[in-house]
């Protein structure tokens, strides 16, 4: 009997031959399959790399002359070949800090109308109406700035900005010289509205994670709903919201075409935040069509790589944010 | 369906008459009216989706967060319903804790998890707030699994642990009424033999309701048992005779294991 059972098998040679060859065969389509992902997630790195040295080449002439002093040189002088970023890195810094500023607050409030107190029915047009403004095209942002906002802006709020603001020491020079529209400011506030859609649906988001449970036990020891939020949902969610405000961050620091139709494309720095400036992508955009080969494109691509690097200092504090906070929180 | 109140009235602290609980156009709960003796405690038995859960989110209004979930009837404390509009929930909430099913631990130390609630009704000083901790933690029998490492996450603990810190939590804000939801369905034996152990001891000072599931569970803790099904109250007593011999056929189908 035992013999019948353990030549059961051995009499099916055909069978033990076909399962062989499929498990050679599904190794070897493992392997490709391995080696295929392998390439395309290669292809990042690559294309990463090849950016980063073609940068830093095309840069290299005008690095050359002005060595690190290119950092902080505001001179932009196009015929006597002078170049310095500061009025653009400046620009760009302040109207993203502006941005921010602005954006964080309200996308704040957005999202959590939209998880905590919005009424059932308005939930969902609303949510809608936001990811449409994440949809619109920057440049329509840009041209609706440019003719509708700034001419507005000029007119009545400015006025008031320097009536209220004009003789606070310190900060009243932010708000010095003539009420024209377009500049630091009104691109800064511009970018604010680009980017409240992005860090609102991520906020809301996040704090769509939170278990219910966890809110309803934080609203059994009494809370209100601002204690619950202020209290249990933004610890929870720390790190989401952290990454949606760098999200849009990095949206605002690398945004052309609003901004340059908005922010008055000066390339010069004024402590007021009324006056005209520029931002990297900015003169990008405006410079590179009729720039000469030589110093001015060089200068251009020196340009590119600080935004670069700039956007890529950003990522790297938000992951080190992130990583301090989870090593606090001990989860 | 009305059931026999026990002999307990005086004593009680809640006590509810001619509840409806509605979600949406389904009646969830259908005209309940029972007492919650003082310092007793009180099990909620039945089958999955007989409403004993519902019945609970009344007492602290947590369905109050959800739009759609409405209640009817009185649930009188102190004299007033609580399901008037008038009445701060907030307030309702923190006379009337609760712990759920999950252990919930705020995202913050095992430290700031007491004081967190404490904190917004009462305005201590630091060796104060040490105290209450210490002695929430000491009723919730935790403390000295904890006391060295009260700076530590409240996710640290296991999972036992982080329901008994959910019910020192709750305790810490000296409510009247601790409302616990299955607060042992995720918890292994010896945890869930913990708090059994912390319910007995605490109900000298509080009053608990309880939903469970296990019906041996609610016979060794409970003081009075109420079987529901399909959103009604089908026997309310004390839980020896309710147990013993229940007086509805449906409550002895139901504890004898013959339908549920």
């Amino acid at each position: 009997m035992s013999e019948l059972t353990t030549a059961v098998p051995f009499d099916m040679p055909v069978a033990v031959d076909f399962h062989a060859r499929q498990v050679r065969k599904f190794k070897w389509q493992d392997t490709i399959f391995h080696q295929l992902t392998l390439f395309f997630a290669f292809i990042v790195l690559v294309a990463l790399a090849g950016m980063l040295i073609a940068l830093a080449v095309q840069a290299m002439p005008v690095l050359r002359q002005s060595g690190p002093a290119f950092l902080w040189t505001d001179v932009w002088n196009v015929p006597d070949d002078k170049f310095g970023a500061l009025a653009a890195i400046y620009g760009t810094v302040v109207t993203s800090v502006i941005a921010l500023l602005i954006a964080v607050p309200v996308s704040f409030g957005i999202a959590l109308f939209l998880t905590e107190t919005c009424p059932a029915c308005l939930r969902r047009p609303l949510g809608t109406a936001i990811e449409l403004l994440a949809g619109v095209p920057s440049i329509i942002y840009g041209i609706w700035g440019l003719f509708v906002f700034a001419p507005l802006f000029a007119k009545h709020v400015q006025p008031c900005l320097q009536a209220i603001f004009g003789k606070v020491p310190v900060i009243g020079g932010w708000f010095a010289g003539p009420p024209i529209g377009v500049g630091i400011l009104t691109a800064g506030i511009v970018l604010s509205l680009m980017v409240i859609p992005f860090v609102a649906s991520v906020m809301r988001d996040v704090f769509e994670t939170v278990p219910a449970q966890l809110k309803e036990s934080a609203y059994g020891v009494g809370c209100t709903t601002w204690e619950v939020v202020t209290g249990v949902v933004l610890p929870y969610t720390r790190v989401g919201v952290i990454g949606g405000i760098m999200l849009g961050l990095g949206r605002a620091l690398g945004e052309t075409m609003a901004v340059t139709f908005v922010i008055g494309n000066a390339n010069r720095i004024v402590g007021s935040l009324f006056a005209p400036g520029t931002s990297i992508a900015a003169t990008l955009a405006n410079e590179f069509g009729e720039a000469d080969p030589g110093l001015h494109i060089s200068a251009l691509f020196a340009l590119g790589l600080v935004l670069f690097i700039i956007t890529f200092l950003v990522l790297a504090m938000s992951r080190w944010l992130i990583q301090r906070g989870i090593a606090r929180q001990g989860r | 369906m009305s059931a026999a109140l026990p002999a307990a009235n005086a004593n009680a602290i809640l006590s509810v008459r001619d509840l409806n609980f509605y979600y949406g156009d389904f009646r969830g709960l259908t005209n309940i009216s029972l007492d919650i003796a003082k310092s007793k405690v009180t099990a909620f038995i039945g089958p999955s989706g007989c409403g004993k859960s519902t019945l609970l989110r009344t007492f602290n209004r947590m369905y109050d967060l959800y739009p759609g979930q409405r209640a009817e009837g009185q649930i009188n404390f102190h004299g007033k319903n609580l399901l008037d509009r008038k009445q701060d929930v907030n307030l309702v909430r923190a006379k009337i804790g609760m712990v759920f099913q999950k252990p919930t631990p705020f995202p913050m130390t095992i430290y700031e998890n007491i004081a967190f609630g404490v904190r917004l009704y009462e305005r201590l000083s630091r060796s104060a707030m040490d105290e209450r901790v210490e002695w929430a933690l000491h009723q919730a029998a935790l403390w000295d699994e904890t006391k060295d490492k009260l700076q530590q996450s409240g996710f640290s603990l296991s999972g036992g642990q982080q329901q008994r810190l959910c019910i020192a939590r709750t305790i810490a804000v000296k409510p009247e009424v601790v409302l616990l939801d299955e607060p042992t369905s995720a918890l292994d034996p010896i945890s869930t033999g913990k708090i059994e152990e912390l319910i007995n001891e605490l109900k000298s000072e509080y009053t608990i309701a309880i939903v469970t599931h296990n019906m041996q569970q609610a016979g060794r803790i409970s003081d009075f048992t109420a079987f529901m099904y399909v959103g009604e109250l089908v026997e309310f007593g004390r839980t020896e005779e309710l147990f013993i011999k229940p007086k509805k056929k449906q409550t002895e189908d139901y504890i004898t294991g013959r339908f549920g």
